[in-house]
């Protein structure tokens, strides 16, 4: 299903600081939030300064109701940064929504994350109301802000951390095997760094669970005309993680 | 809109108005239907097209620059057969120019092209002998006067399509470059193509680009883009579509002032999706203020006396 596409100055209602570089910022912009699918995302532009190109948000959150998006993101560069100096009351401008989102047509999924990469999985973990497990993995406990967000919407949840200053020491695949076998997912749902996702796609794939992954790559447009986030696929086709994903099968795109 | 203020016509094709989009900036017009009305545009110069499919390059493929971005595609498109058998006939209904831009490895692959493309539906035939990201061919043939006017003769010889000449700013004197494929027969010259550029990541001392160099395009190279048009302007009589960091009305007016029959928005259409739209409805503004009938009367009136 393709989406009507929007590109609106929209107001920032709220900009707050989660962890040590890490934001989350919510916007008014109903006319996005009514349509956007767990999943997609949106291009957004600074609307004054020197930051020229449009940066991608994972979209955390769309609430139809209150017409708002949320989104979570860590200052990694230039851009983000300028947009964590945003407040209330400021405007940015919001293109979306875009590409295309995770499969909602399933009974049990779980949800497994990677830093950053758990952002658009909590949109999902509501869509799919208290049907998702989460099994998340960060750096240290001081990252994990993430389990109060989850917790309204995931039946279960799972947190590793590579320090061990949380959850299970170690990495989130580490506990994988183990969920895969014993509990009776009939998909995952995994975004995060590309071994992890790598590896939750194998896992996933010799325990007979499908796997959806969404892939984070440079780019421009958005719209799927620059090419800039062009990856290579299964039989050899090149396709565009901006339209023909970010949600892509784990088949696609690693096996 | 108010009249026929922008109404015009380039190389017999009639255009509604003289903005056009730049190749690889939109993708084949589709892309952007939510934001545009196409039909509003003078033409969509689509994506680069080769006669077999390329994969592009890998690694990183843009980078931000101060008013700017560089990037290094490298004409990653489907061949064009499949432009042909499946993108074509997709675009009638949106009833826009359809300005095909094509890249050859030899001359006689630009004929073949121009030959293929001889087809309803498709307005004109943009050469790109000015791709800085490509090994095989491309900028072979922009920085030399001979290869540019050998490349436009055998398109010509093969197809019936206007033909545009895109040419390199990366050249010593891109007047040489303008007049060479003036005498060789091109209907038209469309410049600049991108700026090559690098930009390096000082923790990994590695090139940002996986292509290592690439094409800088945005505001940043206006002045430059603006200087050659008015340039080439005053060297050949052929139409020349003018492009190179226009992202508002003002940006375009300076290029038809220059001397400039039309032109084409590129990367600001990556900023904003229906920046087009804007320019239009900013140019029809203008001439109305100036008490101008049509577009055409702007066109060259740069005063340097």
């Amino acid at each position: 299903m393709v989406l009507p596409k929007f590109s609106l100055d929209a107001e920032i209602l709220g900009q707050e600081r989660m962890a040590e570089a890490v934001y989350r910022m919510t916007v008014h912009c109903p006319e996005i939030a009514e349509v956007a699918q767990p999943g997609n995302f949106v291009q957004m532009r600074l609307l004054g300064g020197e930051i020229f190109l449009r940066r991608p948000f994972g979209i955390a959150d769309a609430d139809a109701g209150k017409g708002t998006l949320t989104f979570m993101y860590r200052v990694l560069g230039r851009g983000t940064a300028a947009f964590s100096c945003l407040r209330p009351g400021e405007r940015v401008n919001v293109l979306g929504p875009l590409g295309k989102g995770f499969c909602m047509d399933v009974e049990r999924p779980l949800i497994v994350g990677g830093g950053m990469g758990l952002s658009p999985l909590l949109f999902y973990a509501k869509s799919m109301g208290k049907k998702a497990d989460v099994l998340m993995g960060g750096k240290h406990a001081s990252e994990m802000f993430w389990t109060k967000l989850f917790e309204l919407y995931a039946r279960e949840i799972y947190v590793t951390t590579d320090d061990g200053s949380m959850g299970t020491k170690g990495f989130a695949v580490s506990l994988l095997p183990e969920l895969l076998e014993t509990k009776n997912y009939d998909a995952v749902m995994a975004c995060g760094p590309d071994i992890m996702m790598q590896k939750t796609a194998e896992l996933s794939k010799a325990a007979g669970v499908p796997c959806q992954v969404s892939l984070e790559k440079r780019m421009a447009c958005g719209l799927g005309a620059c090419l800039s986030c062009s990856i290579d696929t299964a039989g050899g086709m090149r396709k565009k993680v901006c339209k023909d994903g970010p949600v892509f099968w784990a088949e696609e795109v690693f096996l | 809109m108010s009249g026929n203020l922008l109404k015009t016509e380039l190389m017999g094709i009639p255009m509604n108005t003289p903005v056009l989009t730049a190749s690889g900036t939109f993708g084949f017009g589709e892309e952007f239907a939510d934001f545009v009305d196409l039909s509003l545009l003078g033409g969509v110069m689509v994506k680069g097209t080769t006669w077999k499919p390329r994969r592009g390059n890998d690694g990183v493929r843009i980078a931000e620059t101060p008013s700017g971005m560089l990037n290094c595609i490298g004409l990653e498109n489907p061949g064009v057969e499949v432009f042909l058998r499946e993108t074509l006939p997709r675009l009638a209904k949106y009833r826009m120019n359809v300005i095909v831009n094509i890249s050859g490895t030899t001359v006689e692959e630009y004929g073949l092209l121009a030959e293929m493309l001889d087809v309803p539906g498709v307005a004109a035939i943009e050469l790109n002998v000015s791709c800085p990201n490509v090994k095989d061919g491309g900028i072979v043939f922009g920085t030399d006067p001979k290869a540019a006017a050998a490349v436009v003769r055998a398109a010509k010889k093969w197809t019936k399509k206007p033909v545009i000449l895109k040419l390199s700013p990366n050249v010593t004197d891109i007047v040489l470059m303008a007049r060479a494929v003036e005498d060789a027969g091109a209907d038209a010259i469309s410049l600049i193509n991108t700026l090559m550029g690098m930009e390096i990541d000082i923790h990994t001392w590695r090139p940002t680009l996986g292509n290592i160099t690439g094409g800088l395009s945005g505001p940043c190279v206006k002045p430059v883009a603006l200087r050659m048009v008015w340039q080439v302007a005053q060297a050949v009589k052929v139409p020349i579509i003018g492009m190179g960091g226009i992202s508002s009305w003002q940006d375009a007016v300076e290029f038809f002032l220059a001397g400039a029959s039309a032109v084409a928005v590129g990367t600001a259409n990556f900023v904003n999706p229906h920046v087009t739209m804007e320019i239009i409805e900013g140019l029809e503004s203008y001439l109305q203020e100036k008490k101008l009938s049509n577009i055409r009367e702007l066109v060259g009136k740069v005063n340097c006396g």
